[in-house]
């Protein structure tokens, strides 16, 4: 795996885009505001499940007209995410918050493959009996949680404070973010 | 108020007790940041899902009026949790913000779109409920919120 982040950082795409003055941070940029498509429509989605807004519409209307706008920005979120990390592969790959978030990514999509196998089959009975099980309710919740956490965590991508770059660290963070304590060859990567 | 005034009324605010007790902490700011990130997409949200409906792109079944009172109690609370967060990280960096463009241009748009959202948008979503005045309504807001998260990103660039 770091053999390919280190061939991905040589390529000349991921130079170009981490040298480049302005279309970093326009990509950046774009990711915040796909973020707003993504979650802030998330959170609609969840919240009608718990039964706080929209409750003159069915969960089965709402997530039709909703979703689809949901996964619009879930796509754009993902592809300037990962133009992002291909631009600064080998710094990205060893961030504790970054492993970390791609943990949470995959505990939120988990959460979401139940959420939705579960409303496909239900959600009829669910607006007929205008009552949402309580098991629903606690997956709108975790839903919202984790992707905050996601959100929370990819933030802290920017912060070096655990890098490989900048040791000691303990032997834990070093563990966990793969750090191959060679002080000649992080000199190289220094400075991203 | 004249050049020196103001600058000195924004060392006068990274002076501030709260902005000093941020700078002086590592997990502070980022922590503070990321809530107003959440903030940011709750506000998001919130006008996505109503300037889309007043373009006629979603919910095209419920009225302009019914989205936009389901969705504004949420555009308040996003509002209050990014004005909460974002004055301490104003504080923490009042200085930094005179200078940057991006932080004149985001105040600039913010002031204004707060002013159109509840002055504008939404006393008139709720007496005129349709028409291409609508439309333009809901693409303006969405335009100037944009600019907002935009620019207000591009403060950290700078």
């Amino acid at each position: 795996m770091l053999n390919f982040v280190e061939w991905l950082a040589t390529t000349e795409w991921s130079i170009a885009l981490h040298e480049s003055l302005y279309l970093y941070p326009w990509i950046e940029s774009s990711h915040v505001l796909f973020i707003c498509i993504f979650f802030g429509t998330l959170i609609f989605v969840d919240l009608r499940l718990t039964g706080v807004v929209f409750k003159d519409l069915s969960v089965e209307t709402l997530n039709k007209k909703i979703l689809p706008l949901t996964l619009i920005g879930f796509c754009l979120m993902c592809i300037t995410g990962l133009l992002l990390f291909y631009a600064i592969p080998i710094r990205n790959y060893q961030n504790i918050f970054f492993r970390i978030k791609i943990f949470l990514i995959f505990i939120a999509g988990l959460n979401a493959l139940f959420f939705h196998k579960r409303m496909a089959r239900e959600a009829k009975d669910w607006d007929a009996n205008s009552s949402i099980p309580t098991s629903m309710k606690v997956s709108a919740v975790s839903s919202l949680f984790t992707w905050s956490l996601v959100i929370i965590s990819g933030r802290l991508i920017a912060y070096n404070w655990f890098d490989c770059d900048r040791q000691p660290q303990s032997d834990w963070i070093n563990f966990l973010t793969s750090c191959v304590v060679d002080y000649q060859l992080y000199e190289e990567v220094d400075g991203i | 108020m004249e050049y020196s005034q103001t600058i000195e009324l924004f060392y006068f605010f990274e002076d501030s007790f709260i902005g000093q007790y941020i700078r002086n902490s590592t997990w502070l700011f980022p922590i503070i940041e990321s809530f107003h990130l959440l903030g940011l997409a709750m506000l998001g949200g919130s006008v996505v899902i109503a300037d889309f409906r007043l373009m006629g792109l979603v919910l095209k079944t419920e009225s302009n009026s019914y989205v936009l009172l389901q969705t504004k109690p949420w555009f308040k609370l996003g509002l209050c949790l990014l004005v909460l967060t974002g004055v301490p990280l104003f504080l923490s960096e009042a200085v930094k913000c005179y200078y940057s463009r991006a932080f004149w241009i985001k105040m600039t748009c913010l002031v204004i779109g707060i002013a159109f959202t509840f002055f504008v948008r939404n006393p008139l979503v709720l007496k005129i409920e349709n028409g291409k005045l609508i439309s333009l309504l809901g693409f303006s807001s969405f335009l100037l919120w944009t600019v907002v998260a935009a620019s207000g990103r591009w403060i950290g660039f700078s």
